[in-house]
């Protein structure tokens, strides 16, 4: 018995030591890390974004040139996990990071990345906060504010609807971030927000909500939400007949695939995307054929902002001239120098930085008919 | 009575050297440059963790109350920390001096939550505590999600459910707080673990302690003789508040976003697990699981996607373990042997 807890705190012991021992650095590939939720409630962003930034990886290193070393590490959508996600890819010599996928935990590690000069380009966090006074800190998605400006216009300037009710989630910091940029631009449109209702992560029952909205005549519902809670929204308002349209942003993505959800339930569904599966461009087929293939699923924006990423990280670097051989702290003053100058096409639109950090692009809208996004 | 002081003395002795030593080794070692940054960026809440665990122990093991809102209590120290630390910024331009005055406000806004749980639940008798402790943290945490606080020329302005305020937003909803200047260092963290650890073991050892254990042991037994159940229980409860603020503190100034929701029911039974797998009641079991328990998951990182399962087999072997009657008979005749060994040398010296 002795013998063996000696044994057994060797082997901790042992276990320990080779973790704290920093990985040993393979030559001739620029490292890029990936910090993203891949457990957890947010996982399924996490795990899209992931798949489409491999699936950029596998193509760059089958063209030849410059090889990449992909590194995704899980951050359980917690800043804290985040942070230690963060540090984990620096122990390994990480150059460039294509993350934060969510909002809370790219702040937290943003300002990590600002301190150490490493370059980051988040696919999918969307607050303003995440590139707030960070000059090496950029996104692929558009912001927050820009998603609920675009949508207030779009509604207004396509005449979708004179009574609009709104339902967010107040304990959630994208669904508030849209919802208050949606309220400030829609008191210039034509249409009138009739209510407002909202909910926090707890909740399971919309009655409510769906209800509160009904009775006020919204014509139109904005949810600038995620899809798990507009999926039982939109269950919700067929069981009371409820027929209006449902207006959506990027969170609501993804509600197609979603399991034990009837797609016909979100017929008619409106929802502003820079990303849409069924687009004809080669690009677009082409990645989502792979995607397909390798994965068994129609990507999402999410992968779909993750593969641009990488691949505007990869354009950008050569580009600037940089290389694997030089230092992350090079690179990342040659990707602040670059990034605000260059164009990029990718499959999610043809995008344009601006020095602090933001995208422009044009949002497409789309309405889901027979199961599939139409562009409208 | 006189030997049983002493092996309290020597027991709490072994607590504070082994907080010390590894403070000195962990500090060289990070000085030196020789430990990862995994492992260096996970010294600050390993600190704020600890101070958790010893917290919570004080009700759960010493006062018998089972607490599931301890880290509502965290989350109400860390948002008043990044209050007073941000409108502090330009009156205290010392780091250190900001920070423990954070830490007293913080410490005091718990604490004050404390006795307001803690007045008319601790009257009850039964598991009321850990009933409303659940509801309260959950209450805090909703609340923090609708509160606003901004601050223009000096002023402070707060509102709920909206963010027009005038000047910089320093909580911002559900968004949390943003901007905090990361002013907490690893020697703040080993400092408060070293005041955590100087209040609850002297309490434990106090006459007030021991009437806390008496109520946990036998409660009409200790009404009996005169011990008032309420005043007993609330000294513990609002105790362990305190320093769960205090806490907050240290772990909200580490990063430079914190929001409520970090601070949900998960995070009160993470903080239970390490009271509960390092013995109820034993202090330096609570410091040592709340280390390893913090550590574990980033060792694991290399099982990827089976990092949460190994996790959790971990947990139970662990558990399993420390409650293996032979395991247990083993380290009895071990510490018996030791003891008696030490005993026959004292007895040879003697003679």
């Amino acid at each position: 018995m002795k013998k063996m807890k000696v044994l057994v705190s060797f082997v901790l012991v042992i276990a320990m030591a080779l973790t704290m021992v920093s990985a040993a650095v393979a030559e001739g590939a620029l490292k890029i890390g990936f910090i993203g939720p891949l457990t957890g409630a947010a996982a399924v962003y996490g795990i899209s974004a992931k798949q489409g930034s491999e699936i950029a990886v596998e193509e760059i290193n089958a063209l030849g040139g410059m090889q990449i070393e992909f590194n995704a590490q899980d951050d359980e959508h917690d800043a804290e996990k985040s942070v230690n996600a963060y540090n984990n890819l620096m122990d390994w010599g990480v150059q460039l990071i294509d993350g934060c996928v969510t909002t809370t935990p790219c702040v937290a590690v943003s300002a990590e990345a600002f301190n150490d000069r490493v370059f980051m380009l988040t696919p999918s966090a969307s607050s303003t906060a995440v590139i707030a006074d960070k000059d090496n800190v950029y996104q692929v998605c558009f912001t927050d504010p820009a998603q609920g400006a675009a949508s207030a216009q779009y509604i207004g300037e396509h005449a979708l609807a004179t009574k609009v009710g709104v339902i967010y989630n107040n304990a959630d910091a994208y669904s508030t971030g849209i919802y208050q940029t949606f309220m400030t631009e829609a008191a210039n449109q034509p249409f009138e927000v009739v209510i407002e209702t909202t909910f926090t992560d707890d909740t399971t029952d919309f009655s409510v909500q769906v209800s509160a909205a009904k009775d006020a005549g919204a014509e139109l519902i904005f949810l600038p939400i995620y899809y798990t809670p507009a999926s039982m929204i939109l269950k919700q308002a067929e069981s009371m007949e409820y027929n209006c349209t449902f207006f959506g942003v990027d969170g609501m993505d993804g509600i197609l695939t979603m399991e034990g959800f009837d797609p016909a339930l979100a017929e008619g569904v409106m929802l502003l995307t820079p990303f849409s599966a069924d687009a004809t461009d080669d690009k677009t087929v082409s990645f989502v054929t792979k995607y397909q293939e390798k994965y068994g699923e129609v990507p999402t924006q999410f992968a779909a902002d993750s593969y641009d990423a990488v691949y505007a990280l990869y354009q950008a670097m050569q580009t600037s001239g940089m290389t694997e051989a030089n230092t992350t702290e090079e690179i990342c003053e040659a990707m602040v120098a670059t990034f605000p100058t260059m164009t990029y096409e990718g499959i999610t639109g043809t995008m344009q930085w601006a020095a602090d950090g933001t995208v422009s692009k044009t949002p497409k809208a789309v309405k889901i008919v027979d199961g599939v996004y139409v562009g409208q | 009575m006189k030997k049983k002081t002493s092996k309290e003395f020597i027991n709490n002795a072994v607590t504070y050297l082994l907080v010390i030593a590894a403070f000195l080794i962990v500090n060289t070692m990070k000085e030196a440059g020789m430990l990862t940054r995994s492992l260096t960026g996970q010294l600050i809440p390993i600190c704020a963790y600890i101070v958790m665990a010893i917290s919570l122990n004080l009700v759960v093991g010493i006062s018998g109350e089972l607490s599931l809102g301890h880290a509502g209590f965290m989350s109400v120290g860390a948002f008043t920390g990044a209050v007073v630390t941000a409108s502090m910024a330009a009156a205290i331009p010392d780091p250190t001096v900001r920070m423990i005055m954070a830490m007293i406000i913080g410490g005091i806004a718990a604490g004050i939550m404390g006795v307001i749980v803690g007045v008319p639940v601790l009257r009850l008798q039964g598991d009321y505590l850990a009933i409303v402790t659940l509801a309260f943290g959950e209450i805090i945490r909703n609340v923090i999600n609708c509160l606003y606080v901004s601050m223009d020329e000096g002023r402070l302005f707060i509102s709920f459910n909206d963010p027009s305020l005038p000047g910089k937003l320093l909580i911002n909803g559900p968004q949390g707080a943003l901007g905090i200047s990361k002013i907490s260092t690893f020697v703040m963290g080993f400092a408060l673990i070293i005041f955590t650890l100087i209040v609850v073991l002297n309490l434990m050892n106090s006459r007030n302690g021991r009437a806390m254990m008496a109520l946990r042991d036998n409660r009409i037994a200790a009404e009996s003789v005169g011990i008032g159940v309420t005043k007993y229980k609330l000294m513990a409860f609002v105790t362990a508040s305190v320093l769960a603020g205090m806490a907050g503190v240290l772990y909200a100034m580490n990063y430079s976003t914190i929001t409520a929701g970090k601070f949900k029911f998960d995070t009160s039974i993470l903080v239970l697990v390490f009271v509960v797998l390092g013995g109820i009641g034993n202090i330096r079991g609570s410091i040592i699981a709340a280390a390893i328990l913090t550590i574990l998951p980033e060792l694991l990182r290399s099982f990827n996607d089976y990092r949460m399962l190994v996790y959790a087999i971990v947990l139970i072997l662990v558990m399993l373990a420390t409650n293996n009657e032979h395991l247990k008979q083993w380290g009895s005749a071990f510490k018996r042997r030791l003891f008696s060994r030490h005993k026959a040398m004292k007895g040879g010296a003697e003679e």
